[in-house]
């Protein structure tokens, strides 16, 4: 599946939601049940510079694939991230870096990108691209 | 049939009608705006302070000599006697202009701190405070070789008074407290801080900030040298604020800020100060909100200081009570006298997704340390939920709040 396709999917799904609750309760489901973060992996390096909550954000080159793992302290973030990660983990570092996020905005959850929101999403996807940026030149150098 | 209109002291539905931004829906309910202490809504004067300002007489301050210049001038500084009053300080010359208590403390710490304190000298904060009453300071400390010491705080959020006087002494340079906290609402014995600390010699300052819209402040009473607020949270416009400071010691301070309004005479050699309180007001000062911030100190003149402590008594017993009897919930903070903030944290959920189903509520709280990081360390914890009153708050906005607390626990569990 393309990032788009993952992207679409996305959309359709919480299409089947028709108010605020039922799309928070799935997000919070999915932070549930997002695979925790390696304990080692919960290192400064990893953190992603929020006031509100703490983001943690692991990337690894699989063969031509980045493959990302994330975590955070609070419920919501961390199942917004468990989306971002859906998206972008498994894509080539062209892919990730020449793709454009739009299914946030197109379901409702762009306030979360926000910066006062502060909680280190923004920052996170800009992360996932330049983790994109740097394996893609070492693949080329 | 006549019905008699009982002495209604608080009429809380015309208030709320003051508060025009009060009016809207935010996820599509009613907002519930419970972020008093962060800062607070403004009563149509204020804006029309503004808009009659901006619309009817604009003009640049003190030089002018034509008519409109006059009128901003006569409005300024009738603004300054409104705070005079408000404070009961003993003059006008010592109510200073500044961006907020921020800037207000920070002057205090660049002037007087940097003139007067030298190597070894000691600062007495304490653990309640704000960063805009730390930062300050460490900055001085750094620059001087001076040491910082906090007044620890009690398990109940009260200071630790006992612990204070003993670190007082002869090295004890300046003692600069909250007279509330923002982040636990406890109101500290400052009057009594102050006396202990001027027989041991020192200058103090009090961070007025969360004070300033609850209790009656007197500086004369309370004997206190500076003392700094901020107008934004005492219904008044952004970035404006107040320091209050003895004139001895303002007349003994250098100038923070160079340029227009606080000279008297400029040559290139030597330059003589203006006086009082022209001398820390450097530059074209914020007029149009300085003179909408009188018509904040009048709305509450009017309706009454201690109608209003009242008032936001009763809502903070309330919320107490309710909130504090709900599973799972741990209050932080229950000084015996404090300000209308109860601030919280629910066992296993993070405060930033407590804010966020507030929010999808039309519930607005305020999360996380609350610029008050040594409060969280001291409660081994990384931030709080906090519920702030004002005036225009009612007991059913804080029923809509139990409800959202206990809609947070459902989506969480
Ligand atoms: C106790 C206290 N001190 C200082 C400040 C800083 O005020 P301002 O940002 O208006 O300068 C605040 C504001 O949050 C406060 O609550």
């Amino acid at each position: 599946m393309t990032i788009n396709e993952t992207q679409d999917e996305i959309i359709e799904e919480f299409e089947l939601f028709d108010d605020w609750e039922g799309k928070y309760e799935y997000i919070i489901d999915l932070g549930k049940k997002l695979t925790p973060l390696d304990e080692q992996y919960k290192t400064e390096d990893h953190i992603i510079k929020g006031c509100q909550s703490r983001v943690w954000l692991h990337a690894a080159l699989q063969g031509d694939r980045v493959i990302f793992t994330a975590d955070s302290d609070a419920i919501i973030v961390k199942g917004l991230i468990s989306m971002l990660v859906r998206v972008y983990s498994g894509h080539t570092p062209d892919e990730i870096v020449n793709s454009d996020l739009y299914f946030m905005e197109k379901v409702g959850l762009q306030q979360h990108l926000a910066q006062t929101r502060s909680n280190g999403l923004a920052s996170m996807v800009k992360q996932m691209k330049t983790y994109g940026l740097a394996f893609s030149a070492l693949q080329k150098g | 049939m006549m019905t008699t209109t009982s002495t209604i002291p608080f009429d809380i539905e015309r208030i709320r009608a003051d508060f025009p931004i009060l009016d809207q829906e935010i996820n599509g309910r009613k907002l519930v705006y419970f972020d008093n202490a962060a800062t607070t809504q403004k009563p149509i004067p204020v804006i029309e302070a503004l808009m009659n300002y901006y619309r009817g007489y604009n003009a640049n301050i003190h030089r002018g000599i034509h008519t409109l210049a006059e009128k901003a001038t006569a409005d300024f500084e009738a603004s300054r006697r409104a705070v005079r009053d408000f404070l009961n300080a003993p003059s006008a010359e010592e109510i200073i202009f500044t961006s907020g208590t921020t800037m207000s403390i920070n002057l205090v710490a660049q002037t007087y701190g940097r003139h007067f304190l030298k190597e070894g000298d000691e600062i007495i904060i304490s653990g309640l405070e704000h960063h805009s009453n730390i930062v300050p300071w460490q900055m001085l400390a750094g620059e001087k070789g001076l040491t910082i010491r906090a007044i620890p705080v009690l398990e109940n959020g009260e200071l630790d008074l006992y612990t204070f006087e003993g670190m007082l002494s002869e090295r004890t340079k300046i003692v600069a407290v909250n007279h509330a906290s923002n982040s636990l609402g406890t109101v500290n014995p400052v009057k009594e801080i102050i006396a202990k600390a001027h027989a041991a010699g020192a200058v103090v300052l009090i961070d007025g900030a969360q004070a300033s819209s609850h209790l009656d402040i007197d500086v004369q009473d309370l004997d206190a040298d500076f003392y700094a607020l901020s107008a934004h949270k005492i219904y008044g416009p952004t970035g404006l604020g107040v320091l209050y400071g003895k004139r001895a010691l303002l007349e003994a301070m250098p100038p923070y800020m160079g340029g227009g309004e606080m000279i008297k005479e400029v040559t290139f050699e030597k330059t003589t100060y203006n006086d009082l309180p022209y001398k820390f007001e450097a530059g074209t000062p914020n007029i149009a909100d300085v003179v909408a911030l009188k018509a904040a100190i009048d709305y509450i003149t009017s309706i009454g200081k201690p109608n209003i402590a009242a008032y936001e008594h009763q809502l903070l017993q309330y919320a107490t009570e309710q909130i504090g009897q709900m599973d799972g919930i741990r209050l932080i903070g229950q000084a015996k006298e404090k300000i209308s903030v109860l601030s919280f944290v629910l066992e296993g959920v993070h405060h930033q997704d407590i804010g966020i189903i507030l929010d999808q509520q039309g519930i607005a709280v305020r999360t996380g340390h609350h610029c008050t990081q040594p409060v969280m360390d001291r409660f081994c914890i990384l931030g709080t939920t906090r519920a702030s009153f004002a005036m225009y708050n009612t007991m059913e906005e804080i029923d809509k709040l139990v409800a959202g607390l206990q809609r947070v626990k459902k989506l969480m569990a």
